[in-house]
Protein backbone atom coordinates (compact mmCIF):
# COMPACT_ATOMS: atom_id res chain seq x y z
CA UNK A 1 0.00 0.00 0.00
CA UNK A 2 2.51 2.59 1.12
CA UNK A 3 4.53 4.20 -1.62
CA UNK A 4 7.81 5.94 -2.07
CA UNK A 5 7.90 9.50 -3.32
CA UNK A 6 10.78 11.13 -5.17
CA UNK A 7 10.73 14.87 -5.55
CA UNK A 8 13.33 16.47 -7.76
CA UNK A 9 14.06 20.11 -8.58
CA UNK A 10 10.61 21.30 -7.69
CA UNK A 11 9.81 25.00 -8.10
CA UNK A 12 6.39 26.23 -7.05
CA UNK A 13 4.86 29.49 -8.22
CA UNK A 14 1.82 31.58 -7.32
CA UNK A 15 1.39 33.51 -10.55
CA UNK A 16 4.84 34.98 -11.17
CA UNK A 17 5.86 34.73 -7.48
CA UNK A 18 8.30 31.92 -6.83
CA UNK A 19 7.14 30.62 -3.43
CA UNK A 20 9.28 27.50 -3.08
CA UNK A 21 12.49 26.84 -4.98
CA UNK A 22 14.51 23.84 -5.88
CA UNK A 23 13.22 21.14 -3.57
CA UNK A 24 14.53 17.60 -3.91
CA UNK A 25 13.82 14.86 -1.42
CA UNK A 26 13.00 11.20 -1.16
CA UNK A 27 10.23 9.96 1.08
CA UNK A 28 10.45 6.29 1.94
CA UNK A 29 7.36 4.11 2.27
CA UNK A 30 6.06 3.46 5.79
CA UNK A 31 7.88 6.37 7.32
CA UNK A 32 6.76 9.59 8.91
CA UNK A 33 8.41 12.66 7.46
CA UNK A 34 8.01 15.91 9.37
CA UNK A 35 8.41 19.27 7.68
CA UNK A 36 9.36 22.16 9.93
CA UNK A 37 10.31 25.76 9.35
CA UNK A 38 9.24 29.33 10.02
CA UNK A 39 5.88 30.64 8.91
CA UNK A 40 5.65 31.51 5.24
CA UNK A 41 8.55 29.32 4.13
CA UNK A 42 6.28 27.22 1.93
CA UNK A 43 5.64 24.04 3.90
CA UNK A 44 1.91 24.00 3.07
CA UNK A 45 2.64 25.01 -0.48
CA UNK A 46 5.08 22.14 -0.89
CA UNK A 47 2.78 19.64 0.82
CA UNK A 48 -0.06 20.45 -1.56
CA UNK A 49 2.10 19.70 -4.60
CA UNK A 50 2.37 16.10 -3.41
CA UNK A 51 -1.28 15.46 -4.26
CA UNK A 52 -1.70 18.22 -6.81
CA UNK A 53 -3.98 20.15 -4.48
CA UNK A 54 -2.01 23.28 -5.42
CA UNK A 55 -3.72 23.17 -8.80
CA UNK A 56 -7.06 24.21 -7.33
CA UNK A 57 -5.56 27.58 -6.34
CA UNK A 58 -5.86 29.98 -9.28
CA UNK A 59 -2.44 30.85 -10.65
CA UNK A 60 -0.55 28.19 -8.70
CA UNK A 61 1.74 25.84 -10.62
CA UNK A 62 4.69 23.60 -10.02
CA UNK A 63 7.71 22.85 -12.20
CA UNK A 64 9.86 19.81 -11.63
CA UNK A 65 9.19 16.20 -10.88
CA UNK A 66 7.19 14.29 -8.31
CA UNK A 67 7.42 10.56 -8.87
CA UNK A 68 5.43 8.03 -6.89
CA UNK A 69 6.73 4.46 -7.20
CA UNK A 70 8.04 5.25 -10.66
CA UNK A 71 4.95 7.08 -11.90
CA UNK A 72 5.44 10.73 -12.77
CA UNK A 73 2.48 12.38 -11.05
CA UNK A 74 2.70 15.48 -13.23
CA UNK A 75 2.67 13.60 -16.54
CA UNK A 76 0.06 14.96 -18.91
CA UNK A 77 -1.96 11.74 -18.91
CA UNK A 78 -2.23 11.60 -15.12
CA UNK A 79 -5.55 12.77 -13.73
CA UNK A 80 -5.17 14.96 -10.63
CA UNK A 81 -8.42 13.48 -9.31
CA UNK A 82 -6.86 10.01 -9.45
CA UNK A 83 -3.71 11.27 -7.73
CA UNK A 84 -5.77 12.61 -4.82
CA UNK A 85 -7.48 9.27 -4.42
CA UNK A 86 -4.07 7.74 -3.75
CA UNK A 87 -2.67 10.59 -1.69
CA UNK A 88 -5.02 11.63 1.10
CA UNK A 89 -4.87 14.90 2.97
CA UNK A 90 -5.78 16.16 6.43
CA UNK A 91 -6.04 19.89 6.92
CA UNK A 92 -5.06 22.29 9.67
CA UNK A 93 -8.65 23.03 10.63
CA UNK A 94 -10.93 19.99 11.00
CA UNK A 95 -13.36 20.06 8.10
CA UNK A 96 -15.98 17.31 8.29
CA UNK A 97 -18.89 17.88 5.92
CA UNK A 98 -21.43 19.65 8.13
CA UNK A 99 -24.49 18.32 6.35
CA UNK A 100 -23.40 14.70 6.68
CA UNK A 101 -23.62 12.37 9.64
CA UNK A 102 -20.51 10.85 11.19
CA UNK A 103 -20.97 7.64 9.22
CA UNK A 104 -21.64 9.48 5.95
CA UNK A 105 -18.52 11.55 6.51
CA UNK A 106 -16.40 8.43 6.78
CA UNK A 107 -17.99 7.05 3.62
CA UNK A 108 -17.80 10.28 1.64
CA UNK A 109 -14.61 9.38 -0.20
CA UNK A 110 -15.70 5.82 -0.91
CA UNK A 111 -18.98 7.02 -2.35
CA UNK A 112 -16.99 9.14 -4.79
CA UNK A 113 -14.58 6.38 -5.71
CA UNK A 114 -16.87 3.45 -6.34
CA UNK A 115 -20.37 4.74 -6.01
CA UNK A 116 -22.13 1.62 -4.73
CA UNK A 117 -21.17 -0.43 -1.73
CA UNK A 118 -23.48 -2.77 0.12
CA UNK A 119 -24.91 -1.73 3.45
CA UNK A 120 -22.97 -4.36 5.37
CA UNK A 121 -19.68 -3.42 3.70
CA UNK A 122 -20.38 0.21 4.45
CA UNK A 123 -20.95 -0.53 8.12
CA UNK A 124 -17.76 -2.56 8.29
CA UNK A 125 -15.79 0.17 6.62
CA UNK A 126 -17.17 2.83 8.95
CA UNK A 127 -16.24 0.76 11.97
CA UNK A 128 -12.79 -0.14 10.65
CA UNK A 129 -11.95 3.43 9.66
CA UNK A 130 -13.17 4.93 12.90
CA UNK A 131 -11.25 2.31 14.84
CA UNK A 132 -8.22 3.12 12.73
CA UNK A 133 -8.62 6.73 13.77
CA UNK A 134 -9.12 5.84 17.45
CA UNK A 135 -12.57 7.37 17.40
CA UNK A 136 -14.87 4.36 17.31
CA UNK A 137 -15.52 4.04 21.04
CA UNK A 138 -16.43 7.69 21.37
CA UNK A 139 -18.92 7.84 18.52
CA UNK A 140 -20.27 4.32 18.00
CA UNK A 141 -23.60 5.25 19.60
CA UNK A 142 -24.19 8.32 17.50
CA UNK A 143 -23.04 7.47 14.01
CA UNK A 144 -26.06 9.18 12.49
CA UNK A 145 -25.49 12.48 14.29
CA UNK A 146 -23.84 15.35 12.39
CA UNK A 147 -20.05 15.29 12.34
CA UNK A 148 -19.95 18.96 13.19
CA UNK A 149 -21.35 18.12 16.65
CA UNK A 150 -18.07 16.54 17.75
CA UNK A 151 -15.27 18.26 19.63
CA UNK A 152 -12.41 19.71 17.60
CA UNK A 153 -10.10 16.80 18.36
CA UNK A 154 -12.81 14.28 17.52
CA UNK A 155 -13.59 16.14 14.29
CA UNK A 156 -9.94 15.97 13.31
CA UNK A 157 -9.86 12.22 13.97
CA UNK A 158 -13.08 11.94 11.94
CA UNK A 159 -11.27 13.67 9.09
CA UNK A 160 -8.43 11.18 9.44
CA UNK A 161 -10.95 8.32 9.39
CA UNK A 162 -12.48 9.83 6.25
CA UNK A 163 -9.05 10.06 4.64
CA UNK A 164 -7.99 6.48 5.47
CA UNK A 165 -11.39 5.00 4.52
CA UNK A 166 -10.38 5.18 0.85
CA UNK A 167 -7.11 3.35 1.69
CA UNK A 168 -4.69 5.86 0.24
CA UNK A 169 -1.01 5.09 -0.18
CA UNK A 170 0.18 8.34 1.26
CA UNK A 171 -1.30 10.57 3.93
CA UNK A 172 -0.46 14.28 4.02
CA UNK A 173 -1.16 16.25 7.18
CA UNK A 174 -0.88 20.02 7.39
CA UNK A 175 -0.54 21.01 11.05
CA UNK A 176 -3.25 18.53 12.04
CA UNK A 177 -2.96 19.34 15.75
CA UNK A 178 -2.60 23.09 15.72
CA UNK A 179 -6.25 23.64 16.59
CA UNK A 180 -6.30 20.96 19.30
CA UNK A 181 -5.66 20.65 23.01
CA UNK A 182 -2.71 18.59 24.34
CA UNK A 183 -4.83 15.48 25.03
CA UNK A 184 -6.32 15.41 21.53
CA UNK A 185 -2.87 16.12 20.16
CA UNK A 186 -1.46 13.08 21.95
CA UNK A 187 -4.33 10.97 20.62
CA UNK A 188 -3.46 12.01 17.08
CA UNK A 189 0.24 11.46 17.62
CA UNK A 190 -0.45 7.93 18.84
CA UNK A 191 -2.60 7.44 15.80
CA UNK A 192 0.19 8.59 13.48
CA UNK A 193 2.52 6.06 15.06
CA UNK A 194 -0.02 3.31 14.26
CA UNK A 195 -0.84 4.54 10.78
CA UNK A 196 2.85 4.44 9.93
CA UNK A 197 2.58 0.66 9.63
CA UNK A 198 0.36 1.01 6.58
CA UNK A 199 0.90 4.43 5.12
CA UNK A 200 3.56 6.85 4.06
CA UNK A 201 2.98 9.97 6.11
CA UNK A 202 4.14 13.52 5.59
CA UNK A 203 3.28 15.94 8.36
CA UNK A 204 3.80 19.69 8.61
CA UNK A 205 4.17 20.94 12.15
CA UNK A 206 5.27 24.00 14.10
CA UNK A 207 5.70 21.91 17.19
CA UNK A 208 9.31 20.79 17.39
CA UNK A 209 8.62 18.23 20.13
CA UNK A 210 5.91 16.76 17.97
CA UNK A 211 8.28 16.44 15.03
CA UNK A 212 10.81 14.77 17.33
CA UNK A 213 8.17 12.43 18.78
CA UNK A 214 6.38 11.21 15.69
CA UNK A 215 8.74 11.40 12.75
CA UNK A 216 11.51 9.23 11.36
CA UNK A 217 12.85 11.95 9.13
CA UNK A 218 12.66 15.70 9.40
CA UNK A 219 13.01 18.30 6.68
CA UNK A 220 13.79 21.89 7.53
CA UNK A 221 12.52 24.66 5.24
CA UNK A 222 13.70 28.22 5.53
CA UNK A 223 13.21 31.52 3.82
CA UNK A 224 15.92 34.13 3.30
CA UNK A 225 13.55 37.11 3.54
CA UNK A 226 10.16 38.34 2.45
CA UNK A 227 9.66 38.00 -1.29
CA UNK A 228 12.39 35.36 -1.48
CA UNK A 229 11.46 31.75 -2.16
CA UNK A 230 11.41 29.16 0.60
CA UNK A 231 14.01 26.39 0.30
CA UNK A 232 14.60 22.99 1.77
CA UNK A 233 17.69 23.54 3.90
CA UNK A 234 18.24 19.94 4.85
CA UNK A 235 16.45 16.68 5.42
CA UNK A 236 17.81 13.87 7.51
CA UNK A 237 16.94 11.34 10.19
CA UNK A 238 15.01 13.08 12.92
CA UNK A 239 17.55 12.14 15.56
CA UNK A 240 20.33 13.65 13.47
CA UNK A 241 18.40 16.86 12.79
CA UNK A 242 17.67 17.37 16.45
CA UNK A 243 21.09 16.36 17.80
CA UNK A 244 23.67 17.31 15.20
CA UNK A 245 22.27 19.04 12.11
CA UNK A 246 24.66 19.82 9.28
CA UNK A 247 23.46 23.34 8.70
CA UNK A 248 23.84 26.24 11.09
CA UNK A 249 20.37 27.56 10.13
CA UNK A 250 18.75 24.31 11.21
CA UNK A 251 20.54 24.34 14.50
CA UNK A 252 19.52 27.96 15.09
CA UNK A 253 15.91 27.20 14.29
CA UNK A 254 15.48 24.13 16.45
CA UNK A 255 17.26 25.74 19.36
CA UNK A 256 15.05 28.79 19.08
CA UNK A 257 17.72 31.14 17.70
CA UNK A 258 16.46 32.22 14.33
CA UNK A 259 15.93 35.41 12.39
CA UNK B 1 -31.96 65.45 30.47
CA UNK B 2 -31.69 67.75 27.48
CA UNK B 3 -31.15 66.36 24.04
CA UNK B 4 -28.70 69.06 22.92
CA UNK B 5 -25.24 68.56 24.34
CA UNK B 6 -24.21 71.43 26.57
CA UNK B 7 -20.94 73.05 25.58
CA UNK B 8 -18.42 73.41 28.35
CA UNK B 9 -16.44 76.61 28.63
CA UNK B 10 -12.95 76.42 27.13
CA UNK B 11 -10.41 74.93 29.44
CA UNK B 12 -12.91 73.79 32.04
CA UNK B 13 -12.06 70.36 33.36
CA UNK B 14 -14.85 67.88 32.69
CA UNK B 15 -15.92 66.82 36.16
CA UNK B 16 -17.79 63.67 35.29
CA UNK B 17 -17.58 60.44 37.19
CA UNK B 18 -16.76 57.43 35.00
CA UNK B 19 -20.36 56.30 35.15
CA UNK B 20 -21.60 59.66 33.95
CA UNK B 21 -19.03 59.88 31.19
CA UNK B 22 -20.27 56.55 29.96
CA UNK B 23 -23.90 57.54 29.75
CA UNK B 24 -23.64 61.14 28.58
CA UNK B 25 -21.81 62.73 25.72
CA UNK B 26 -22.12 63.11 22.01
CA UNK B 27 -21.41 59.53 21.03
CA UNK B 28 -24.08 58.03 23.23
CA UNK B 29 -26.56 60.65 22.04
CA UNK B 30 -26.01 59.60 18.44
CA UNK B 31 -26.23 56.03 19.60
CA UNK B 32 -29.59 56.51 21.27
CA UNK B 33 -30.92 58.52 18.34
CA UNK B 34 -29.97 55.73 16.00
CA UNK B 35 -31.46 53.09 18.26
CA UNK B 36 -34.76 54.97 18.28
CA UNK B 37 -34.69 55.49 14.55
CA UNK B 38 -34.15 51.81 13.85
CA UNK B 39 -36.78 50.79 16.40
CA UNK B 40 -39.19 53.21 14.74
CA UNK B 41 -38.46 51.68 11.33
CA UNK B 42 -39.10 48.23 12.72
CA UNK B 43 -42.37 49.31 14.28
CA UNK B 44 -43.43 51.01 11.04
CA UNK B 45 -43.08 47.74 9.16
CA UNK B 46 -45.23 45.93 11.70
CA UNK B 47 -47.81 48.72 11.67
CA UNK B 48 -47.93 48.68 7.88
CA UNK B 49 -48.43 44.93 7.81
CA UNK B 50 -51.18 45.20 10.40
CA UNK B 51 -52.82 48.06 8.52
CA UNK B 52 -52.85 46.10 5.26
CA UNK B 53 -54.31 43.06 7.00
CA UNK B 54 -57.01 45.12 8.73
CA UNK B 55 -57.86 46.89 5.46
CA UNK B 56 -58.19 43.58 3.62
CA UNK B 57 -60.33 42.00 6.32
CA UNK B 58 -62.68 44.96 6.74
CA UNK B 59 -63.16 45.47 3.03
CA UNK B 60 -63.61 41.75 2.39
CA UNK B 61 -66.14 41.28 5.19
CA UNK B 62 -69.24 42.30 3.20
CA UNK B 63 -68.49 39.71 0.52
CA UNK B 64 -68.29 36.99 3.18
CA UNK B 65 -71.37 38.02 5.15
CA UNK B 66 -73.67 38.72 2.20
CA UNK B 67 -75.62 35.70 1.01
CA UNK B 68 -74.30 34.01 -2.16
CA UNK B 69 -77.65 34.51 -3.90
CA UNK B 70 -77.54 38.24 -3.33
CA UNK B 71 -73.92 38.45 -4.49
CA UNK B 72 -74.81 36.55 -7.62
CA UNK B 73 -77.63 38.97 -8.24
CA UNK B 74 -75.55 42.10 -7.73
CA UNK B 75 -72.35 40.98 -9.49
CA UNK B 76 -72.56 40.02 -13.13
CA UNK B 77 -69.52 37.69 -13.01
CA UNK B 78 -70.35 35.96 -9.73
CA UNK B 79 -71.25 32.26 -10.04
CA UNK B 80 -74.90 31.24 -9.49
CA UNK B 81 -73.88 28.41 -7.18
CA UNK B 82 -70.99 27.78 -4.83
CA UNK B 83 -70.82 31.14 -3.12
CA UNK B 84 -67.62 33.00 -2.34
CA UNK B 85 -65.60 29.82 -1.78
CA UNK B 86 -66.80 28.48 -5.09
CA UNK B 87 -65.55 31.68 -6.67
CA UNK B 88 -62.15 31.79 -4.99
CA UNK B 89 -61.42 28.07 -5.38
CA UNK B 90 -60.61 27.94 -9.09
CA UNK B 91 -58.66 31.19 -8.77
CA UNK B 92 -56.50 29.74 -6.01
CA UNK B 93 -56.03 26.63 -8.12
CA UNK B 94 -55.03 28.67 -11.17
CA UNK B 95 -52.67 30.85 -9.14
CA UNK B 96 -50.89 27.87 -7.56
CA UNK B 97 -50.74 26.00 -10.86
CA UNK B 98 -49.14 28.87 -12.77
CA UNK B 99 -46.67 29.57 -9.97
CA UNK B 100 -45.79 25.89 -9.65
CA UNK B 101 -45.05 25.54 -13.36
CA UNK B 102 -42.89 28.63 -13.15
CA UNK B 103 -41.03 27.21 -10.17
CA UNK B 104 -40.54 23.79 -11.77
CA UNK B 105 -39.05 25.34 -14.89
CA UNK B 106 -37.29 28.27 -13.23
CA UNK B 107 -35.55 26.73 -10.22
CA UNK B 108 -33.45 24.06 -11.96
CA UNK B 109 -32.52 26.54 -14.66
CA UNK B 110 -31.56 29.15 -12.07
CA UNK B 111 -29.48 26.63 -10.09
CA UNK B 112 -27.73 25.62 -13.30
CA UNK B 113 -26.95 29.20 -14.26
CA UNK B 114 -25.83 30.06 -10.72
CA UNK B 115 -23.53 27.02 -10.58
CA UNK B 116 -22.09 27.89 -13.95
CA UNK B 117 -21.40 31.42 -12.78
CA UNK B 118 -19.97 30.39 -9.41
CA UNK B 119 -18.03 27.24 -10.26
CA UNK B 120 -17.52 26.75 -13.97
CA UNK B 121 -17.25 29.96 -15.95
CA UNK B 122 -13.96 31.85 -16.19
CA UNK B 123 -14.14 34.98 -14.04
CA UNK B 124 -14.70 37.50 -16.85
CA UNK B 125 -17.51 35.51 -18.41
CA UNK B 126 -19.06 34.87 -14.99
CA UNK B 127 -19.25 38.57 -14.24
CA UNK B 128 -20.83 39.39 -17.58
CA UNK B 129 -23.33 36.60 -17.26
CA UNK B 130 -24.28 37.57 -13.71
CA UNK B 131 -24.84 41.13 -14.88
CA UNK B 132 -26.99 39.92 -17.75
CA UNK B 133 -29.21 37.85 -15.47
CA UNK B 134 -29.62 40.82 -13.14
CA UNK B 135 -30.72 42.86 -16.15
CA UNK B 136 -33.63 40.45 -16.66
CA UNK B 137 -34.98 41.70 -13.33
CA UNK B 138 -35.01 45.26 -14.63
CA UNK B 139 -37.49 44.49 -17.42
CA UNK B 140 -40.98 45.75 -16.44
CA UNK B 141 -43.58 43.03 -16.20
CA UNK B 142 -45.77 44.72 -18.79
CA UNK B 143 -42.96 44.19 -21.29
CA UNK B 144 -42.88 40.52 -20.35
CA UNK B 145 -46.64 40.52 -20.95
CA UNK B 146 -46.22 42.01 -24.40
CA UNK B 147 -43.40 39.63 -25.24
CA UNK B 148 -45.37 36.66 -23.91
CA UNK B 149 -48.54 37.38 -25.82
CA UNK B 150 -47.06 38.70 -29.07
CA UNK B 151 -43.82 36.74 -29.44
CA UNK B 152 -43.89 33.65 -27.26
CA UNK B 153 -47.54 32.61 -27.50
CA UNK B 154 -47.44 32.08 -31.28
CA UNK B 155 -43.95 30.53 -31.23
CA UNK B 156 -44.49 28.10 -28.41
CA UNK B 157 -47.30 26.39 -30.35
CA UNK B 158 -45.03 23.70 -31.88
CA UNK B 159 -43.69 22.85 -28.43
CA UNK B 160 -47.19 22.51 -27.06
CA UNK B 161 -48.19 20.39 -30.07
CA UNK B 162 -45.24 18.10 -29.47
CA UNK B 163 -46.10 17.72 -25.80
CA UNK B 164 -49.74 17.02 -26.66
CA UNK B 165 -48.75 14.52 -29.32
CA UNK B 166 -46.25 12.46 -27.34
CA UNK B 167 -47.31 13.01 -23.75
CA UNK B 168 -51.00 13.53 -24.41
CA UNK B 169 -51.88 10.31 -22.57
CA UNK B 170 -50.80 12.14 -19.41
CA UNK B 171 -53.65 14.41 -18.19
CA UNK B 172 -51.36 17.41 -17.84
CA UNK B 173 -50.65 17.45 -21.55
CA UNK B 174 -54.10 16.56 -22.79
CA UNK B 175 -54.65 17.88 -26.34
CA UNK B 176 -55.52 19.51 -28.56
CA UNK B 177 -53.10 22.30 -27.67
CA UNK B 178 -54.50 25.81 -27.90
CA UNK B 179 -53.56 28.03 -30.81
CA UNK B 180 -52.40 30.73 -30.14
CA UNK B 181 -51.03 29.43 -26.87
CA UNK B 182 -52.81 31.70 -24.41
CA UNK B 183 -52.45 28.89 -21.91
CA UNK B 184 -51.28 28.46 -18.34
CA UNK B 185 -48.28 26.63 -19.81
CA UNK B 186 -47.13 29.75 -21.66
CA UNK B 187 -47.80 31.82 -18.56
CA UNK B 188 -45.68 29.40 -16.53
CA UNK B 189 -42.82 29.74 -18.99
CA UNK B 190 -42.96 33.55 -18.90
CA UNK B 191 -43.21 33.57 -15.12
CA UNK B 192 -40.21 31.23 -14.99
CA UNK B 193 -38.17 33.78 -16.93
CA UNK B 194 -39.42 36.52 -14.62
CA UNK B 195 -38.41 34.74 -11.42
CA UNK B 196 -35.09 33.56 -12.88
CA UNK B 197 -33.07 36.63 -11.81
CA UNK B 198 -34.00 36.59 -8.15
CA UNK B 199 -33.49 32.84 -7.77
CA UNK B 200 -30.23 32.92 -9.71
CA UNK B 201 -28.89 35.89 -7.76
CA UNK B 202 -29.62 34.35 -4.36
CA UNK B 203 -28.30 30.91 -5.38
CA UNK B 204 -25.14 32.41 -6.85
CA UNK B 205 -24.39 34.26 -3.62
CA UNK B 206 -25.00 31.15 -1.56
CA UNK B 207 -22.84 28.97 -3.82
CA UNK B 208 -20.02 31.48 -3.65
CA UNK B 209 -20.15 31.34 0.13
CA UNK B 210 -19.43 27.60 0.27
CA UNK B 211 -16.58 27.34 2.76
CA UNK B 212 -13.27 26.79 0.95
CA UNK B 213 -12.51 24.27 3.69
CA UNK B 214 -15.34 21.97 2.63
CA UNK B 215 -14.62 22.26 -1.06
CA UNK B 216 -11.00 21.35 -0.37
CA UNK B 217 -12.09 18.45 1.83
CA UNK B 218 -13.98 17.03 -1.15
CA UNK B 219 -11.18 17.78 -3.60
CA UNK B 220 -8.62 16.08 -1.37
CA UNK B 221 -10.77 12.94 -1.36
CA UNK B 222 -10.49 12.89 -5.13
CA UNK B 223 -13.74 14.55 -6.07
CA UNK B 224 -14.31 15.82 -9.58
CA UNK B 225 -15.83 19.25 -10.01
CA UNK B 226 -19.30 17.78 -10.25
CA UNK B 227 -18.70 15.73 -7.10
CA UNK B 228 -17.44 18.78 -5.24
CA UNK B 229 -20.71 20.45 -6.11
CA UNK B 230 -22.66 17.41 -4.96
CA UNK B 231 -20.83 16.81 -1.69
CA UNK B 232 -19.85 20.31 -0.58
CA UNK B 233 -21.68 23.03 -2.48
CA UNK B 234 -25.28 21.84 -2.80
CA UNK B 235 -25.71 20.45 0.74
CA UNK B 236 -24.30 23.66 2.14
CA UNK B 237 -26.59 25.73 -0.09
CA UNK B 238 -29.72 23.68 0.49
CA UNK B 239 -31.56 26.11 2.74
CA UNK B 240 -30.40 29.02 0.61
CA UNK B 241 -31.83 27.37 -2.49
CA UNK B 242 -35.14 26.86 -0.73
CA UNK B 243 -35.23 30.51 0.33
CA UNK B 244 -34.42 31.55 -3.22
CA UNK B 245 -37.17 29.38 -4.66
CA UNK B 246 -39.67 30.78 -2.15
CA UNK B 247 -38.73 34.33 -3.08
CA UNK B 248 -39.36 33.37 -6.70
CA UNK B 249 -42.62 31.67 -5.78
CA UNK B 250 -43.74 34.81 -3.96
CA UNK B 251 -43.12 36.84 -7.07
CA UNK B 252 -44.84 34.31 -9.34
CA UNK B 253 -47.92 34.12 -7.08
CA UNK B 254 -48.44 37.87 -7.16
CA UNK B 255 -47.50 38.58 -10.77
CA UNK B 256 -50.38 40.38 -12.45
CA UNK B 257 -49.66 42.15 -15.70
CA UNK B 258 -47.90 39.39 -17.59
CA UNK B 259 -50.60 36.85 -16.67
CA UNK B 260 -53.37 39.26 -17.57
CA UNK B 261 -51.92 39.91 -20.99
CA UNK B 262 -51.13 36.32 -21.90
CA UNK B 263 -53.76 34.08 -20.36
CA UNK B 264 -57.15 33.46 -21.84
CA UNK B 265 -59.07 33.16 -18.56
CA UNK B 266 -61.36 30.40 -17.33
CA UNK B 267 -62.67 29.13 -14.02
CA UNK B 268 -62.10 25.40 -14.09
CA UNK B 269 -60.19 23.03 -11.81
CA UNK B 270 -58.37 21.78 -14.85
CA UNK B 271 -54.97 20.16 -15.16
CA UNK B 272 -54.97 20.63 -18.92
CA UNK B 273 -51.96 22.90 -19.15
CA UNK B 274 -52.07 23.19 -22.91
CA UNK B 275 -55.67 24.33 -23.24
CA UNK B 276 -56.86 27.93 -23.19
CA UNK B 277 -59.82 29.33 -21.25
CA UNK B 278 -59.28 27.02 -18.29
CA UNK B 279 -57.40 28.99 -15.65
CA UNK B 280 -57.11 32.38 -14.07
CA UNK B 281 -54.96 33.74 -11.25
CA UNK B 282 -56.14 35.83 -8.32
CA UNK B 283 -53.97 38.82 -9.12
CA UNK B 284 -54.81 38.91 -12.81
CA UNK B 285 -58.49 38.46 -12.05
CA UNK B 286 -58.49 41.43 -9.66
CA UNK B 287 -56.80 43.63 -12.23
CA UNK B 288 -59.21 42.42 -14.87
CA UNK B 289 -62.47 42.96 -12.96
CA UNK B 290 -61.63 45.87 -10.70
CA UNK B 291 -62.18 48.82 -13.09
CA UNK B 292 -65.80 47.81 -13.80
CA UNK B 293 -66.70 46.41 -10.39
CA UNK B 294 -69.46 47.81 -8.14
CA UNK B 295 -69.25 47.88 -4.31
CA UNK B 296 -70.14 44.23 -3.86
CA UNK B 297 -67.78 43.31 -6.67
CA UNK B 298 -64.88 45.23 -5.13
CA UNK B 299 -65.52 43.55 -1.78
CA UNK B 300 -65.49 40.14 -3.44
CA UNK B 301 -62.25 40.93 -5.25
CA UNK B 302 -60.66 42.11 -2.01
CA UNK B 303 -61.70 38.84 -0.39
CA UNK B 304 -59.77 37.00 -3.10
CA UNK B 305 -56.87 39.36 -2.46
CA UNK B 306 -56.95 38.39 1.20
CA UNK B 307 -56.70 34.75 0.20
CA UNK B 308 -53.63 35.53 -1.94
CA UNK B 309 -52.11 37.37 1.02
CA UNK B 310 -52.65 34.35 3.26
CA UNK B 311 -51.17 31.98 0.67
CA UNK B 312 -48.05 34.11 0.29
CA UNK B 313 -47.69 34.28 4.05
CA UNK B 314 -48.09 30.52 4.33
CA UNK B 315 -45.47 29.95 1.63
CA UNK B 316 -43.03 32.10 3.55
CA UNK B 317 -43.66 30.34 6.83
CA UNK B 318 -43.36 26.96 5.17
CA UNK B 319 -40.02 28.02 3.73
CA UNK B 320 -38.78 29.07 7.15
CA UNK B 321 -39.88 25.80 8.66
CA UNK B 322 -38.15 23.77 5.95
CA UNK B 323 -34.98 25.78 6.42
CA UNK B 324 -34.95 25.36 10.21
CA UNK B 325 -35.87 21.69 10.23
CA UNK B 326 -32.36 20.36 9.68
CA UNK B 327 -30.59 23.30 11.27
CA UNK B 328 -28.09 21.13 13.14
CA UNK B 329 -26.98 19.56 9.87
CA UNK B 330 -26.48 22.96 8.23
CA UNK B 331 -23.16 24.72 7.82
CA UNK B 332 -24.07 27.15 10.55
CA UNK B 333 -22.34 25.47 13.48
N1 LIG C 1 -3.05 31.08 -2.37
C1 LIG C 1 -1.89 31.77 -2.40
N2 LIG C 1 -1.73 32.75 -3.32
C2 LIG C 1 -0.57 33.47 -3.35
N3 LIG C 1 0.45 33.27 -2.53
C3 LIG C 1 0.35 32.32 -1.59
C4 LIG C 1 -0.84 31.52 -1.47
N4 LIG C 1 -0.66 30.65 -0.45
C5 LIG C 1 0.55 30.91 0.05
N5 LIG C 1 1.17 31.90 -0.62
C6 LIG C 1 2.54 32.43 -0.36
O1 LIG C 1 3.45 31.39 -0.49
C7 LIG C 1 4.43 31.47 0.53
C8 LIG C 1 4.44 30.16 1.33
O2 LIG C 1 3.21 30.03 2.02
P1 LIG C 1 2.79 28.72 2.81
O3 LIG C 1 1.38 28.85 3.21
O4 LIG C 1 3.15 27.53 1.99
O5 LIG C 1 3.75 28.81 4.07
P2 LIG C 1 3.79 27.86 5.33
O6 LIG C 1 5.20 27.44 5.46
O7 LIG C 1 2.77 26.79 5.23
O8 LIG C 1 3.43 28.86 6.50
P3 LIG C 1 2.65 28.54 7.86
O9 LIG C 1 3.61 27.85 8.72
O10 LIG C 1 2.31 29.90 8.38
O11 LIG C 1 1.45 27.72 7.51
C9 LIG C 1 4.08 32.68 1.39
O12 LIG C 1 4.88 33.76 0.96
C10 LIG C 1 2.65 32.93 1.05
O13 LIG C 1 2.36 34.30 1.13
MG1 LIG D 1 0.94 26.31 6.32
Amino acid sequence: MAKRIDVSDLNIYYGSFLAVADVSMTIEPRTVTALIGPSGCGKSTFLRTLNRMHEVIPGARAEGKVVMDGVDMYASDVDPVAVRRHVGMVFQRPNPFPTMSIAENVLAGVRLNNKRISKGDAQDLVERSLQGANLWNEVKDRLDRPGSGLSGGQQQRLCIARAIAVRPQVLLMDEPCSALDPISTLAIEDLIAELKNDYTIVIVTHNMQQAARVSDRTGFFNIAGTGKPGRLIEIDDTTTIFSSPHEQATEDYISGRFG
Amino acid sequence: MSLTPTRRPEGAEPSLTPAESMTHGRASLANRAFARLSTASGVTILALLAAVTVFLVIEALPAVTTSPAELAERISWFPETGGILGYVGPLVFGTLLAALIALLIGTPLAIGIALFISHYAPRRLAQGLGYLVDLLAAIPSVVYGLWGSLVLAPRIVPVQDLLAQYLGWFPLFDGPAAQPARTVFTVGVVLAVMILPIITAVCREVFLQTPRLHEEAALALGATRLEVIRTAVLPFARSGIISAAMLGLGRALGETMAVLMILSPGFAYSFALLQAGQHQTIAANIANQFPEANTAGVSTLIATGLVLFVITLAVNMLARWVVSRRADFSGAN
